[in-house]
């Protein structure tokens, strides 16, 4: 019997050395994990052959790149904190840069960026890097929602442009309902997600509303009530395809290029993707815009959604993730990578063989980059944001009334 | 087993527990030890990032905030609702596949593998699979019912917060219920034929074979179905998250994505732990509750 207590006991030992012991690879050293999304900007395919070309100019360093979609990765950064085999480098939302700075998980590289740079680069996108003049990373996409729309429809209604203002927009798309153009004239993302609350912020900016007051309070209660009952005003006239409350940005980019919208709000990865036949029964049909203005405002204010590239604090090698960085938001790679996401840096755009193809798209881009407001730079963004999106949709299902959402979410999220 | 089987062991227990304590440590270090820090994490202030000197025991202050939120309160009730409305369709479903796959008919065994495939297929493809079929412009559910008839105009299902909980539970439903079908067909292999012969001479109708013969045989794996279903249930989070990611507005937002969303998107460690292990006691209320029931009844047989 002893016997086979030893061989049960030996047997049992063998398997725990196997799973503990992993055999130690000789270049570890020279090895940098990459977090980035593989959602709405570059592809997973136009990253991997950035990475190729950043391995065959650095052959010393190993690059391993892992692609979440943009709605897991704030959680996937977190939840590598001091795991085994953490991210070097991370791609990090503007929405993100306060906490992750409160709670010390990405580096400051205010040092190592020349300050020639700065000026080179939208501003708007450096705010994804800069907390109170220090910063933590190198702007990668630079990124603000803009209007999309179809010409084809807009003609056949009669109209030769699409709208400068939010009320002509809804005129528009009023005679577009009317005529039996399209069903549901526009299209949003406002399904229980971040996007939904990356719309309430620039109607609110056209309406000059703000979060917080310099003070720190709360200042959105009363001019959000207003941008709240425009937005349930649409789904309720039957202007916006009331299918609206259940997309996310890649559903409602889905609606907008089989045709089933005349106007659409999403991010510049939609430009490439409506003239692709594969994706899109409206090539050549697609024209792209700036954001509607509000009431009395010159041009239209967007939202910020640019990201930045980061360092985290657990890197083991931060020179050689500074490298890789340096590479990724270079001008030159940027450059060709144009037809994908436009670059950051402001030079490329008047760089007729950058923007080739794609003049429309860059035209809107640079005063829509210009004016892009942000989402609150607070620590607690997630949770205020939670707040918000579930807040919205309950006054878009007529659950709730709009000022009773938002003098509850005032006083949740408290002063800043 | 109690007549001695050539693996018995008759000389003292010790041997026995030796052959046991692989499976012993395996649990107590996998499933007890999560458990126990789980729960003592449950009592302090922890927070996922933070250090340990920022821990405080802060007693069952974190219970307290979380029962006394809307936000539990609501998803409490979105789970037991979808428990309820899954659990139910599953059982009655899996029972009648299974009485059906039982009978001798021409093709029942390529209908008996055709019977796994909803469930062997990942919960995750299963998810989005339903959520292209319930897609409000494109739909294969709205075309359906469309040229059928039934419905005049395209409609929304996962964005309509009264029906959006139903619908992925019909999806759960859809993946789920061959499970029960197939514990429910094992259990009949068993079934004594000689019983059925003789209650048929004693002139029993169907129903009366069903209640004194079929249902006490299937009555103990049937409740093991009822038991793993009603768990797999109550801690349901990856098809939600999938189909509608709680929406809309926190509608079909279970339990566990409060577990979710406390421990990893605000970081709130302490909190989270609670929510779970308030799960977890949920959970053992249910298997209490059924296992008293199978007593109560296979006393009464």
């Amino acid at each position: 019997m002893r016997k086979y207590l030893t061989a049960t006991f030996l047997l049992f030992s063998l398997v725990i050395h196997l799973v503990l012991m992993r055999p130690a690879s000789a270049d570890e050293a020279k090895t940098l994990n990459v977090l980035v999304m593989s959602d709405t900007a570059y592809s997973d395919k136009d990253v991997s052959s950035m990475t190729a070309s950043f391995n065959t100019a650095h052959p010393d360093i190993n690059v391993k790149v892992d692609f979440v979609p943009y709605a897991g990765l704030r959680d996937r950064i977190l939840l590598s904190q001091g795991s085994d085999g953490a991210y070097d480098v991370v791609l990090i939302d503007v929405i993100w840069l306060a906490e992750f700075v409160k709670r010390d998980l990405i580096v400051d590289v205010t040092d190592r960026v020349d300050p020639s740079l700065r000026a080179q680069v939208f501003d708007g996108a450096w705010k994804t890097a800069d907390l109170n003049g220090r910063l933590y990373g190198f702007p990668w996409l630079v990124d603000a929602k803009f209007l999309y729309y179809n010409k084809k429809m807009l003609s056949d209604a009669g109209f030769s442009a699409p709208p400068k203002t939010w009320d002509e927009m809804n005129n528009q798309a009023q005679v577009l309902k009317d005529k039996g153009i399209v069903k549901f004239p526009i299209v949003w993302n406002w399904g229980q997600n971040e996007e939904i609350v990356c719309d309430f912020a620039y109607l609110l900016a056209a309406r000059g509303g703000q979060f917080f007051a310099s003070d720190g309070t709360p200042a959105f209660q009363s001019e959000g009530a207003k941008v709240l009952d425009y937005m349930r005003g649409q789904i309720r006239s039957g202007i916006a395809n009331p299918s609206s409350r259940e997309y996310n940005a890649e559903d409602g980019r889905r609606a907008f290029l089989s045709g089933e919208a005349a106007f659409s709000f999403n991010w510049q990865y939609v430009y490439a993707l409506s003239k692709n036949p594969a994706e899109s029964k409206v090539v050549g049909q697609v024209g792209v815009a700036p954001v509607p203005a509000g009431p009395g405002a010159p041009e239209g204010t967007s939202v910020n959604g640019s990201m930045a590239l980061s360092i985290t604090k657990t890197s083991k090698h931060p020179e050689e993730a500074w490298t890789y960085v340096t590479f990724m938001t270079s001008k030159d790679l940027q450059d060709k990578y144009a037809k994908a996401v436009l670059p950051v840096w402001t030079a490329s755009y008047s760089d007729p063989t950058v923007v080739a193809g794609q003049e429309e798209l860059a035209a809107a881009a640079e005063p829509n980059f210009k004016n892009m407001i942000l989402r609150p730079v607070i620590a607690n963004y997630v949770q205020m944001s939670s707040a918000l999106q579930e807040g919205i949709q309950a006054v878009l299902y007529d659950k709730a009334e709009p000022e009773a959402v938002l003098a509850d979410i005032a006083s949740s999220v408290g002063n800043q | 087993m109690r007549g001695g089987s050539a693996f018995a062991v008759r000389r003292g227990s010790a041997e026995g527990f030796a052959f046991l304590s692989p499976v012993v440590i395996v649990l107590v270090v996998t499933v007890g030890g999560p458990l126990l820090f789980t729960l003592a994490m449950s009592f302090t202030s922890a927070t996922f990032l933070g250090t340990l000197a920022d821990l405080r025991v802060v007693g069952l202050r974190n219970y307290v905030t979380v029962l006394t939120s809307s936000s539990f309160q609501h998803a409490f009730f979105v789970t037991i609702e979808f428990a309820l409305f899954t659990v139910t369709a599953e059982m009655l479903l899996g029972l009648g596949t299974g009485l059906l796959l039982a009978e001798e008919f021409p093709g029942r065994t390529a209908l008996r593998v055709l019977l796994i495939v909803p469930w062997a297929i990942p919960t995750v493809v299963n998810a989005i699979t339903w959520r292209l079929i319930y897609a409000p412009d494109f739909g294969a559910l709205n075309a359906l019912l469309q040229q059928a008839g039934v419905i005049t105009d395209y409609r929304s299902w996962l964005g309509d917060p009264s029906l959006a909980l139903y619908a992925i539970g019909v999806a759960d439903i859809w993946k789920n219920f061959p499970i029960v079908g197939l514990i429910v067909l094992a259990a009949l292999q068993t079934a004594p034929r000689d019983l059925y012969d003789a209650a048929h001479v004693d002139g029993a109708g169907i129903f009366r074979r069903f209640s004194t013969i079929t249902l006490p045989h299937i009555a103990g794996p049937l409740m093991v179905a009822l038991i793993l279903r009603t768990i797999d249930t109550i801690k349901v989070f990856d098809i939600v998250w999938v189909m509608t990611r709680g929406g809309p507005f926190s509608s079909t937002k279970p339990m566990s994505m409060l577990v979710y969303e406390r421990t990893f998107s605000n970081l709130e460690s302490g909190i989270g732990s609670a929510i779970a292990f308030i799960i977890t006691l949920v959970c053992l209320i249910f298997i209490i509750a059924y296992t008293r029931l199978l007593k109560r009844q296979s006393r009464g047989a």
